[in-house]
């Protein structure tokens, strides 16, 4: 092995994967059945980077060549950098040695675009169906679908991958035209469709044959760009929601634009990522997705923009205080959950430990919920910061007592307009 | 103040409820250090341990408990914290009194402290899982040491076990002493020497090198410097880590 010149891959491949943000290893159900190396079940992250994020998996590109040129992307045709390819061989390799020193959970491959798209997307199959096959590699295995792909191959590679993703990157067609003229978004859209089906029809011959081969068993997911384009809040949760209801996405995933051209099309460098927005949307996300928030509760068209100085379901509170104090003796686990300060296992413990007596401020402080929001909120065994606040007033105090960690490490962008 | 001394094994814990009950102490102190808890003017009950008098508050306990809150136990015994053993005395006391099922009556600070010390007793456990960096010998056993705040080896065995089937590894918990080792058949609890091996550099195969090099690069190259946030990086990776962690060794 060449061990310099593996290094030089590594580091070149490794630094152009790493914007595309998903790391996760989860959502598969993957066990070692055949005394191989690795199962996929349980969602590890083993690393953490300096700017906070989970390392997973071995995130890298089979090559950084490509064909096309989006201005958002470190590897497009027109930058000037320096363009390295791994063998199969060499990318399996990697693999299999990291994961036995328990490095990573698995593999998160994606490449540039070379050739065409079904030339690429082969040889990411390959890496899959070699690690699967000759390795008994059960680890978990991400897969970029390649845009224009043929469906054969997309489907091929759902019998290796754990999870494939195709990224849409740019919220809006409009974006797209303007920053990657070369891709059309029908050629994203069409492989997600395929996907759905295909789980769906995997999943429908699975009730009846219990030994069908795992196809995609932690679905698919997508990355949306925030903050290289003007949308607004409101047009990417839109989109997010219909991805999550139309094509039955796990996850979409927000990732603030890191500037890395002097295009001036493109933010420029040195300009801030965009963390507390980025951060306010997963936030958002998560409400739609495990607290039960309709979209249009969060965003809509009187209030298009998240705000960055409180939290989403803070907002929301602060828009409907008709709707409180909920009395936490009584009230339904559904509202309880939608309390700011109170977390889903902070309302499945109030409901628990209600049916035992009254529960008072005192339990509430000790059961782990943030008390100093939530006390303006709730009632509780006949106790109720009863004040005639206004929404503006409420939200100047809780903001004043809660002082954000953050405030001093990032600031914000794009939301002065 | 009678204070119940036993040997600090799980079954040991249960024998000592049942001697409590048993002997009618009316006001216990139970320890695993006999030695370091005996009082001057107070009396003194040395448990043995007991496998038959253990499993009958096994069985008491399971008829009112569930069998997912009996796991808990376990994990919150091996927390090894100062005075959890009279906390889990406490709990059993209460489940075994009440009426009816206490486990999630989270209003009563021993059942509040069960719980949140099994959460943390799991966060551990879950630590050790991402962790963990093995390194290759020149006889092909992947080598890790850990030095977790509690006692999970018993918890992580599992999940190598089921996950690195096809590879002779060992992982050694360097504080209390003790290590699994598997053989591609079964995991053992073993004892190592220290004296001398482990402390010599040589006993690491060629390539051991130019992996963990590999996953530094790797490490550095996938760091985003323009989202720089070192706060949040040693929240989810504490300083105490750091040593066993190759790629914090640069």
């Amino acid at each position: 092995m060449n061990t310099d010149r593996i290094k030089e891959k590594l580091s070149i491949l490794a630094d152009a994967a790493k914007y595309d943000v998903s790391c996760a290893s989860s959502g598969s159900d993957r066990k070692n059945n055949n005394k191989g190396i690795g199962n996929a079940s349980n969602g590890i992250c083993h690393a953490y980077t300096e700017d906070g994020r989970c390392v997973s998996l071995l995130k890298i590109l089979l090559t950084n060549h490509c064909i096309y040129d989006c201005a958002y992307c470190v590897s497009r045709k027109s930058n000037d950098v320096k363009r390295v390819a791994f063998t199969v061989q060499e990318a399996v390799d990697l693999t299999i040695n990291f994961y036995r020193r328990n490095y990573i959970e698995g593999l998160f491959l994606s490449s540039g675009i070379f050739s065409n798209a079904d030339y690429t997307m082969e040889r990411l199959v390959l890496v899959a169906k070699k690690l699967r096959t000759e390795h008994k590699f059960n680890g978990y295995i991400h897969l970029k679908t390649i845009p224009g792909a043929s469906d054969d191959l997309i489907k091929e590679a759902g019998l290796w991958a754990d999870r494939l993703s195709i990224n849409v990157e740019m919220p809006t067609e409009k974006s797209l035209a303007l920053l990657a003229p070369d891709k059309k978004r029908e050629d994203m859209l069409r492989p997600m469709q395929f996907l759905k089906d295909a789980i769906i029809k995997h999943t429908e011959e699975k009730k009846i044959f219990s030994k069908v081969p795992m196809f995609a068993p932690a679905g698919q997911s997508t990355q949306i760009v925030i903050g290289a384009t003007p949308e607004t809040d409101l047009e990417i949760l839109y989109l997010a929601n219909g991805f999550y209801k139309k094509f039955n996405m796990r996850r979409v995933y927000y990732s603030g634009y890191v500037p890395i051209s002097n295009d001036n099309r493109l933010p420029a460098i040195g300009t801030p990522v965009p963390m507390i927005r980025e951060n306010r949307l997963y936030q958002a996300d998560w409400l739609i997705r495990f607290y039960g928030f309709p979209v249009q509760e969060i965003v809509n068209k009187d209030n298009p923009l998240l705000d960055t100085d409180i939290d989403p379901k803070l907002s929301w509170a602060l828009r409907n205080l008709h709707l409180f104090p909920v009395d936490i003796n009584k009230a339904d686990y559904k509202l309880i959950m939608r309390v700011p300060g109170i977390g889903i296992q902070s309302a499945q413990k109030i409901c628990a430990a209600r049916k035992f007596r009254l529960l008072s401020s005192m339990h509430l402080k000790k059961l782990g919920i943030a008390y100093n929001r939530a006390k303006y909120f709730i009632e509780s065994a006949g106790e109720f910061e009863k004040k005639d606040w206004q929404a503006y007033q409420l939200k100047s105090i809780i903001v004043a007592e809660a002082n954000s960690k953050y405030k001093s490490n990032f600031s914000p962008q794009l939301n002065l307009f | 103040m009678t204070v119940v001394g036993y040997d600090g094994s799980f079954t040991g814990l249960f024998t000592a409820v049942f001697e409590i009950y048993e002997y009618k102490i009316s006001d216990s102190n139970i320890t695993r250090d006999i030695v370091a808890n005996s009082s001057l003017f107070g009396n003194t009950h040395i448990v043995t341990t007991d496998e038959t008098k253990a499993s009958r508050v096994y069985k008491k306990l399971q008829s009112v408990i569930s069998a997912k809150t009996f796991k808990q136990l376990y994990d919150v015994y091996l927390s090894e914290i100062k005075d959890i053993d009279n906390v889990l005395f406490r709990y059993m006391q209460y489940a075994l009194q009440s009426k009816f099922v206490i486990e999630n009556d989270y209003s009563n600070a021993d059942v509040l402290m069960i719980q949140q010390t099994s959460r943390k007793v799991h966060r551990e456990k879950h630590r050790m899982e991402a962790f963990v960096r093995f390194k290759l010998t020149k006889d092909n056993l992947y080598y890790a040491t850990i030095q977790p705040d509690y006692n999970v080896l018993p918890l992580i065995c599992k999940h190598f076990k089921e996950r690195y089937a096809d590879q002779r590894w060992l992982i050694y918990d360097v504080q209390r002493k003790y290590g699994l080792y598997y053989d591609l058949q079964k995991v053992e609890e073993v004892k190592l020497d220290f004296s001398e091996a482990a402390t010599t550099t040589n006993i690491f195969s060629e390539e051991e090198d130019i992996y963990q090099e590999l996953w530094q690069v790797y490490f550095s190259n996938v760091n985003i410097k323009a989202r720089k946030n070192l706060k949040l990086h040693i929240q989810h990776v504490p300083k105490r880590y750091w040593r066993y962690l190759v790629e914090k060794q640069v």
